[in-house]
């Protein structure tokens, strides 16, 4: 297909070979002849030919000139509306951009809309959006699979060629997940690398924001410019950004790939496993050193995150009150019968689920039981990995045990929805960067994704290692 | 001294703690740019995040930290190395976030302690057990509509520093010594304006009543109660009721009350079924507050003479008491008064005393009497300094100082001018009131015959008279010292 990567069009839009309108009007199209994907839950045509109006005006030389992205609807949007899936902020349309989405607007890059996702990033298949399912682009015919989540439509979105790029943002493996079961490459950054300011938060302490691209090149990109430091953001890294594009570098001979024992479960699918075990020989034949290595915490990562990242949005979610903005129940004789009646319509289960999971564990008498143990835990998970990169340079594991699922399978069992998370949530404790790359395929021909960790801030160990298995794929 | 209530049977012992919140002077607010000016029109100064817009986060306002160090410095307290922020978890409309971000375990600042000084001359330390920094809410409303409640937002977000005093205190007196006492220590500090009326210094009280010796007895907390009058009140109002309560065999429910002004009365704020369970936790946007020795050190070099060593420095250099002392250092405008007119002139120094009496007295009474803060006092320091300066020089009597001192207040004169245009100064020149004795002795005749017959009382009479010839200006020592010789 024409037109599938940024370096491509960046190249063409910079001779002149084709116009930023005719460039967008390709991706504009698909759009419209794949609505049933529902991977936008905001697209206007009108608002897109005003954003390309004003870059032609520019005499500014962009890093992103003309290239059509899709925004996570987590992601605040000054001339979009932004809704994190839910109903509680139906219509809302923030004053202000997120610093992300800013820094891609400041390099010319065209947003050609809002992509679904699920409620306030909570879910695995872009199942919980109340803007409805996001339809996996790879399903066979005569089937209907989950784009993973929650950056579902980011990832459907990069999968179906309606864009060049999406941001996601990844709390337990919203953006790694999604890219497993759509077959593209997604990134979340080491926790810092980029601002959280204007990201409707989840779980402050796991957000990140990332991209999706189809491939490596494209995702070093795009990862340079949403990369950062922002003073706004009291947790966010000042630091030099390396050109990731640039520095990229698929000699891997030398280095020393990690391969964590815990990571092999019994249930895991053998298609799955067979992928894994592919990309360990595809390294050594490159001259990577294979280390088998522990992570003897890894057990208890998925109960861990799944007490920390819902008492943090049992909070955060709090000021989704119906007083300032927002969807407000028009019931309700009282403040209190108020919030009862806004936040019983304007949530969805799954968000309810946690918020109340979160409450829960915050409380007096169940604080220390809950959420404290499961802070330890946490920092006994990021030293297993200080020491494990003590005997490696980057780690391999799945992304996902499974292929993308058919949509309404796991919906009455959140134990078994939440087990989707199982490789990827680690990473996120710990707050190292995590790549997921597509390779391979399952036995019915679904794409599969492997995962790369490495370091804090080591971006551009996971992109050269990423590009080498790109290059030497299966 | 003592402090125990006469209940029904027995004597009672009030305990007090008080949490006082203190509103950081500073521009802008703890964790946004917002102004944080008073009385601005509604919903002014609100930025994204005070508003609790998605996707926001707070940013600390190094200066709120500052201030907050100095008055830990100020207060002899403990600097802790490292502090979390919390956020303390409830709902209400005027709270934008549904959490306040609060310190909870690791407050900024640990132990501490107050000195406060009683009249008799004795003193009493008060423990601080902490100091936190906390954000302010909003304000609702509800009286600007019959069926609905504003929301205004200025005040979200504002920098408070929560004092929490351990229960040391045993009476309402104590205890608005120590709020006074702390209000004085933070404006020598400048950390808070001190302003009650505006809501810059609020106090929640915890009280509970034990026989003297015996275990505490189970505790209230009177919420949210801004002036020093109210706080008295509702001590006593509440000391009362639990002793009532419990001498008729019932027992305090722990509970949190609200002071009812126009009543005199507490009430219960909500009841024990509504209790709130903050669900603190850190918060995971804001990383912990650790301080370098440097930035400490730094903010030391910048803390003001305090009162409590103003007012020693006063009972060593100028032999005032202990309590003279206390009332002149308790507020920082009069004892910054005080320190310039002891600057006019060296010789001031040896009449300390006498310029506190004109200060306590005079002074206080005029401004008093016009409605003026005494930093705005038309008599300056200098020139009070100047009219003290008259009067231990024998230039005037105390007499005609005091009518100098009235005309300095409506005119803003200095005092020489004051008494060279109206001739004032006094006499004490040996033969011109020599003269005048001379003449009303020849007038009163008959009543130095009566004075040398053995009604000395008279003497009074003749300084009186002589006093009204020379319109009050006669020295009143020569001229007693002279009517004696004469009449003798």
């Amino acid at each position: 297909m024409e037109f599938n990567t940024i370096t491509e069009s960046l190249e063409k839009i910079n001779s002149n070979k084709i116009s930023i309108v005719e460039l967008n009007d390709i991706f504009i199209n698909r759009i419209k002849k794949n609505k049933n994907l529902n991977a936008f839950i905001y697209f206007d045509e009108e608002n897109i030919s005003q954003q390309i109006k004003k870059i032609q005006s520019s005499k500014k030389n962009f890093k992103l000139k003309g290239i059509p992205l899709a925004i996570k609807d987590l992601f605040c949007t000054k001339n979009m509306p932004t809704t994190a899936g839910s109903k509680i902020l139906q219509n809302f349309q923030p004053s202000y951009e997120s610093h992300v989405s800013q820094k891609l607007l400041d390099q010319g890059s065209i947003f050609l809309g809002k992509a679904n996702c699920d409620e306030f990033a909570m879910g695995s298949a872009t199942n919980t959006s109340y803007y409805g399912n996001t339809i996996n682009p790879i399903s066979p015919r005569g089937s209907q699979l989950v784009p993973g989540g929650s950056s579902g439509g980011s990832a459907a979105a990069v999968a179906a060629n309606l864009c060049l790029g999406a941001t996601g943002t990844d709390t337990g493996g919203s953006i790694r997940q999604p890219a497993s079961f759509c077959g593209v490459v997604g990134i979340k950054p080491t926790y810092g690398l980029c601002s959280r300011w204007g990201i409707i938060a989840f779980a402050s302490s796991l957000d990140q924001a990332g991209v999706f691209a189809n491939n490596i090149a494209d995702t070093a990109i795009l990862l340079r410019e949403i990369a950062g430091y922002d003073n706004k953001d009291s947790t966010s890294a000042n630091r030099e950004i390396p050109n990731y594009f640039e520095n990229l570098n698929q000699d891997m001979s030398g280095k020393v790939v990690g391969v964590p024992k815990e990571y092999i479960l019994p249930d895991i699918p053998e298609d799955i496993s067979k992928i894994w075990e592919q990309a360990i020989k595809s390294l050594e034949r490159g001259g990577v050193k294979v280390k088998n290595i522990s992570l003897p915490h890894t057990k208890y990562a998925l109960p861990a995150y799944y007490i920390i990242a819902p008492a943090e949005a049992s909070s955060n979610l709090a000021r989704y009150d119906g007083v300032r903005y927002g969807f407000r129940s028009e019931e309700g004789t009282s403040l209190d019968e108020m919030y009862e009646l806004t936040r019983s319509e304007g949530f969805g289960k799954e968000v309810k689920r946690r918020v109340l999971i979160g409450t829960y564990v915050l409380s007096a008498g169940y604080y220390e039981a809950y959420y404290m143990k499961a802070q330890k835990v946490r920092r006994l998970i990021s030293n297993d990995f200080n020491e494990a990169f003590n005997e490696c340079d980057f780690i391999l594991t799945p992304t996902a045990p499974s292929p993308a699922f058919p949509i309404g399978e796991k919906e009455d069992d959140p134990i078994k929805m939440y087990l989707n998370d199982i490789f990827t949530v680690p990473a996120s404790l710990a707050g190292i960067p995590g790549i997921s790359i597509p390779f391979g395929k399952s036995q019915n021909g679904l794409p599969l994704g492997i995962q790369l960790l490495s370091k804090h801030f080591d971006e551009q160990l996971v992109l050269n290692a990423g590009l080498y298995l790109e290059k030497n794929n299966v | 001294m003592s402090s125990l209530i006469q209940g029904k049977f027995s004597k009672w012992e009030t305990v007090i703690g008080l949490e006082i919140h203190a509103q950081i002077k500073s521009n802008s607010k703890l964790f946004s740019s917002s102004s944080t000016k008073f009385g601005s029109s509604p919903n002014s100064q609100v930025s994204l995040f005070d508003a609790a817009m998605p996707g926001m986060l707070p940013v600390i306002n190094e200066f709120c930290i500052k201030q907050a160090v100095k008055t830990g410095l100020g207060l002899k307290a403990k600097i802790n190395r490292y502090s979390v922020f919390d956020r303390k978890n409830y709902f209400y409309a005027d709270l934008p976030q549904g959490y306040q971000i609060s310190q909870y375990k690791h407050p900024i600042i640990g132990e501490g302690a107050v000195t406060i000084d009683f009249k008799d001359g004795s003193s009493k330390d008060i423990r601080i057990v902490r100091l936190h920094l906390e954000q302010d809410a909003g304000k609702s409303l509800h009286d600007q509509n019959p069926s609905k409640t504003y929301v205004d937002l200025n005040r979200s977000g504002v920098a408070l520093m929560e004092i929490v005093s351990e229960p040391d205190l045993n009476s309402s007196h104590e205890a608005s010594l120590y709020i006074t006492k702390i209000r004085s220590i933070l404006m020598y500090l400048d950390t808070c304006d001190g302003n009650m009326q505006e809501g810059s210094l609020r106090t929640d009280v915890n009280i509970s009543v034990r026989k003297p010796g015996e275990e505490l007895g189970t505790r209230c907390e009177i919420k949210n109660l801004n002036s020093i009058k109210f706080i008295k009140q509702a001590i006593e109002y509440e000391a009362m009721r639990q002793i009532k309560i419990i001498e008729e065999g019932g027992i305090i429910e722990q509970n949190t009350l609200l002071f009812n002004p126009q009543l005199g009365k507490t009430k219960p704020m909500r009841s024990k079924e509504e209790a709130h369970d903050y669900r603190y936790f850190p918060d995971p946007d804001l990383l912990p507050l650790k301080l370098e020795d440097d930035f400490i050190e730094i903010i030391k070099k910048d803390i003001p003479e305090l009162p409590d060593e103003r007012k020693k420095r006063y009972i060593n250099e100028y032999k005032l008491s202990n309590y003279d002392s206390s009332v002149l250092t308790i507020e920082k405008s009069i004892s910054d008064y005080f320190d310039k007119v002891l600057g006019c002139h060296q010789d001031l120094k040896k009449s300390a005393k006498l310029v506190v009496n004109w200060i306590t007295s005079e002074l206080f009474a005029i401004l008093k009497k016009n409605e003026v803060e005494i930093h705005n006092s038309p008599i300056t320091p200098y020139n009070l300094g100047q009219l003290v300066k008259l009067i231990i020089s024998n230039k005037i009597s105390g007499k005609i100082a005091k009518d100098v001192f009235e005309d300095m207040y409506k005119n803003s004169l200095s005092p020489e001018e004051i008494v060279n245009s109206r001739g004032l100064a006094q006499v004490t020149n040996v033969k011109e009131i020599e003269l005048i004795i001379d003449q009303i002795l020849k007038l009163n005749y008959d009543k130095v015959n009566d004075y040398k017959a053995g009604k000395t009382k008279l003497l009074g009479f003749f300084v009186g008279q002589a006093m009204q010839i020379s319109k009050g200006k006669a020295n009143p020592k020569i001229l007693n010292d002279i009517l004696i010789k004469k009449l003798s």
